[in-house]
């Protein structure tokens, strides 16, 4: 019967080529992504009416200085030809030199992301830390004081102009009670005290033993990250008390209960194990759209993220740093989505099957 | 009903407590004024591009490297008006007018500890020329190209010689060679560094090689610039030993840095929050001229605009004082010349005033009683749009209908430079300090064919042409006699205010916000004459 156990049910692969056919499928996703994303982007900045020449030569060129800098950058050239040079170039990991700050993009990436990528990690922790008891709690208790309070809040964080918020935080906390340091990512005078080894300063402080740094950075970062950690929370509570509502009214939640199973079992063994499931895709969209960068929140906090430097790239026509920016927000989201899956079928036996 | 279990409350009041602590901590003793010897100031510097003198044409950019080297010709912080040597002694002008002679001051070094000498002054010329970037064409009108350059420009006895083919004023040279193109780098260091033969142009975009008052520490794209002095200047050490330029977009957060005290000087605050910061005894607020103006233009192809009557009519349909006196207060004042008050040369006569009947009268004129219906194009950014709209109000008492589009620079110049506009609100700052600057652009249209494709150039953009102006720029620009070039420049700009495609409106002025301890900002009227070495606190 040994043949008959390992083999595959009627219709089905057996697991080896499934999980072949699965990666297979993953990466052929991730291809036809990527040069969607590169696509479309390369088209929009192309097409667009800013020009990127005048980036270089500023407004005020003579016409020669002009057209030499164009044939330079290769705009003479018929568009696909231009996007295949680009594709060709971007696969050996070269995404160009930015306009703007003069660096190859790589290296642009690699400082201005980590800043995002620091700010995001601590807003999406604060929102699942505090968005999902809340969202429980408020379901729970549905049509209660509390849970009008925890729908209020959501709705506000949710609502709420994140430049507005993020300036009236400032006023009250950095401006006012002195809470909490102002807008940047260190104070100045620590500028270059810390080798950069992951970029992201809380870790290179700490693994250099700057305390006093880290400290710092600490108080540099809690308003910002708060800030985004609202918008965070917002949706997370929103979304777990909408499940949780959804999972409360299951058949399987009165069995429990007949059962004589306590209420926190009932709650967070029963209830919230189903709803675990779909959170984890919300947790994953709202960690991959903070890490977009969130501009605005940026842009109050003289915070140097990926963000910012997309939308001042963008501004100034700078298309290599806005492609490469742009590419590789795109692979963090696709890659967030598939780590979402990955855990979706870790949470859920049936997905696995 | 106790949905968490002791358990887990108890779990939620331990995160709870770290995040407290966590939250105390930070709020702790981190926060520090600016150190006695280092002046932060806060700005938007999103402009820089390159810190490469022979390529800096931002304003931004061009204040940096105003910090980090000296130049040929410049202007000491004590009399902005009176043009001297730089890194030169003196200096001689041939008879003919076409060769300058610069004796080279003795004992000034570079960063690196190289002399600074006749050598590097004809390399960085020279290199300016060669690599051929925008700002180039300052030096490059007089003749000067890579070709002839290393004839023109030379070293004879130990001194820099600089000779010229076309018939140009000394005048007007010595100003351009006190441009930022005309910085001084040091040859040694910047060969030592250049790849491919590019002349150190890909090293020095973000590294320093100058004998200016402060020396590049280090500049990262939208978020700092960092200087440190120069102790060996030949002027003596600068009044701080650091200086840090921190990039902050937001006017708002830059005034409750400089509230704090975070910041030593904050340059991008709006009039509002000036006005509200009147009464703190802690800051202070310093008021300087700047040569930025702001004008509206007619495209002459246009066929309504191109009626001499009908731009005249535009310029008695602003309302330029109504305008400083309310929004514009503290940032810009009224000047309806094309070379700054303030400025060798600039004229200061405002003859138009909102006057909708005199407006009206020559409207009729014109062909246009009832008026007629125009676009007009603007920056996005505050306050074009502002402005735009007082003048669509103004021009509508006239019955002129105006639909107004704005855009970010990078889409709206390449229309400009087609000629594409109808009306356009725009700013223009002189690219070194001699009126022929910008007359040159607003004034002098020598080829109006759009073939032609002169698209610096103002009057060429609006298709405007005017031959007896042509003439009368060409000879300001070659006169030799000082006075008399300077009433040719208030004819030439009399002329213009009359009869040109314009209403130039406004100059800038700039409001900085320092800390009450801070003394000695000086900040001139173009974008380069700004001095850091003054600060002390």
């Amino acid at each position: 019967m040994t043949e008959q156990t390992s083999a595959a049910a009627p219709g089905k692969l057996p697991a080896a080529p499934r999980a072949l056919k699965a990666t297979a499928g993953a990466v052929l996703s991730l291809v036809l992504t990527f040069l969607g994303l590169t696509a479309i982007t390369f088209v929009i900045g192309r097409v667009m009416p800013a020009d990127p020449v005048l980036a270089v030569v500023g407004d005020r060129a003579s016409e020669e200085a002009y057209q030499r800098v164009f044939l330079e950058m290769g705009l003479d050239k018929p568009l696909y030809d231009q996007y295949l040079r680009y594709l060709g170039q971007i696969l050996t990991g070269d995404f160009g030199a930015s306009i703007m700050t003069t660096r190859p993009v790589t290296e642009d990436i690699l400082r201005f992301f980590p800043a995002t990528l620091e700010l995001a990690t601590l807003a999406t922790l604060a929102g699942c830390l505090i968005g999902i008891p809340m969202g429980v709690w408020a379901a729970v208790n549905q049509g209660r004081w509390i849970d009008h309070a925890v729908r209020v809040l959501g709705l506000a964080g949710y609502s709420v102009p994140v430049f507005w918020l993020g300036m009236v935080g400032l006023l009250v906390f950095y401006g006012n009670l002195g809470w909490v340091a102002g807008p940047g990512r260190i104070d100045i005078y620590y500028d270059g005290v810390v080798d950069s080894v992951t970029g992201v300063i809380l870790i290179d402080s700490a693994l250099q033993g700057e305390w006093e740094i880290f400290w710092n950075a600490v108080s540099h970062l809690i308003l910002p990250a708060s800030v985004l950690g609202l918008y965070a929370l917002a949706y997370i509570a929103r979304m777990t008390r909408s499940f949780m509502l959804d999972q409360l009214g299951q058949e399987y939640i009165l069995a429990a209960r007949i059962k004589g199973a306590s209420e926190f079992s009932v709650i967070w063994r029963h209830a919230f194990r189903n709803v675990l499931v779909q959170l984890i895709t919300i947790i994953g969209l709202t960690y991959a759209s903070l890490l977009e960068g969130s501009v605005l929140t940026e842009t109050v906090f003289a915070w140097p993220g990926i963000g910012q430097y997309i939308t001042t790239s963008l501004f100034n026509a700078d298309m290599n740093a806005v492609l490469g920016g742009t590419v590789v927000v795109g692979i963090c989201f696709v890659g967030i989505n598939m780590l979402s899956d990955l855990l979706y079928k870790l949470a859920d036996p049936r997905a696995r099957a | 009903m106790n949905i968490l279990g002791r358990r887990s409350l108890g779990r939620l009041a331990t995160v709870g407590v770290a995040a407290a602590m966590l939250a105390g901590a930070a709020a702790g003793p981190l926060r520090a004024a600016p150190p006695a010897d280092t002046f932060v100031m806060a700005k938007d510097i999103s402009d820089i591009i390159t810190l490469d003198p022979a390529e800096v044409f931002e304003f931004s950019g061009g204040e940096m490297i105003a910090q980090i080297y000296d130049r040929l010709m410049w202007f000491e912080p004590d009399n902005m008006s009176k043009l001297v040597c730089g890194v030169c002694e003196s200096y001689e002008v041939s008879e003919d007018g076409k060769t300058i002679t610069f004796a080279m001051r003795e004992g000034m070094a570079f960063e690196s500890g190289n002399p600074v000498t006749a050598e590097d002054v004809v390399y960085s010329l020279r290199r300016v020329v060669k690599l051929n970037k925008t700002p180039s064409f300052i030096v490059t009108q007089f003749g000067w190209t890579p070709e002839n350059v290393d004839d023109l420009v030379r070293v004879e006895d130990g001194k820099a010689v600089v000779e010229i083919t076309e018939e140009f004023s000394p005048a007007l040279v010595l100003n351009a060679l006190s441009a930022g193109v005309a910085s001084i780098v040091d040859m040694k260091t910047v060969e030592e560094h250049a790849t491919d033969g590019d002349m150190g142009y890909a090293w020095l975009k973000n590294n320093s090689a100058g004998s200016g008052p402060f020396k590049l520490q280090t500049w990262k794209a939208n978020e700092l610039v960092s200087m440190t002095a120069n102790e060996d200047f030949r002027s003596g050490a600068p009044g701080v030993k650091r200086a840090i330029v921190r990039h902050v977009a937001e006017p708002a957060a830059q005034r409750l840095m400089i509230e704090k005290g975070d910041i030593d000087l904050a340059r991008d605050l709006t009039p509002d929050m000036v006005a509200a910061l009147e009464g703190d005894d802690s800051v202070k607020v310093q008021t300087d001229a700047k040569a930025a103006l702001i004008y509206m233009a007619g495209n002459q192809d246009n066929e309504i605009l191109g009626n001499p009557k009908v731009m005249e009519a535009i310029r008695y349909l602003v309302d330029y004082k109504g305008m400083a006196d309310s929004f514009l207060k503290g940032q810009f004042k009224v000047h309806q010349a094309a070379w700054p008050e303030g400025m060798w040369a600039g004229y200061n006569e405002t003859p138009y005033t909102l006057n909708v009947e005199k407006a009206k009268e020559l409207l009729a004129e014109a062909g246009y009683p009832d008026g007629f219906e125009i676009e007009m194009d603007t920056l996005n950014q505050s306050p074009y749009p502002e402005i735009a709209q007082a003048v669509q109000a103004t021009l509508s008492q006239a019955g002129i209908q105006v639909s107004i589009t704005t855009a970010e620079g990078k889409t709206l110049w390449p229309m400009y430079r087609a000629r594409k506009h109808s009306l356009i609100l725009a700013q223009w700052s002189p690219d070194y300090t001699d009126p022929h600057s910008n007359l040159d652009a607003f004034a002098h249209n020598p080829d109006n064919s759009p073939e032609a494709k002169l698209t610096g150039v103002l009057a060429w953009r609006n298709a405007w042409m005017d031959e007896d102006m042509n003439a009368m720029v060409v000879e300001a620009r070659n006169e030799k006699d000082v006075d008399t070039r300077e009433q040719q420049y208030f004819d030439i700009q009399k002329k213009l205010q009359a009869e040109g495609p314009y209403a130039i409106m406004f100059q800038q002025t700039e409001q900085a916000v320092m800390r009450a301890e801070v003394e000695g900002f000086v900040s001139g009227p173009t974008f380069d004459l700004i001095y850091y070495r003054t600060v002390s606190k």
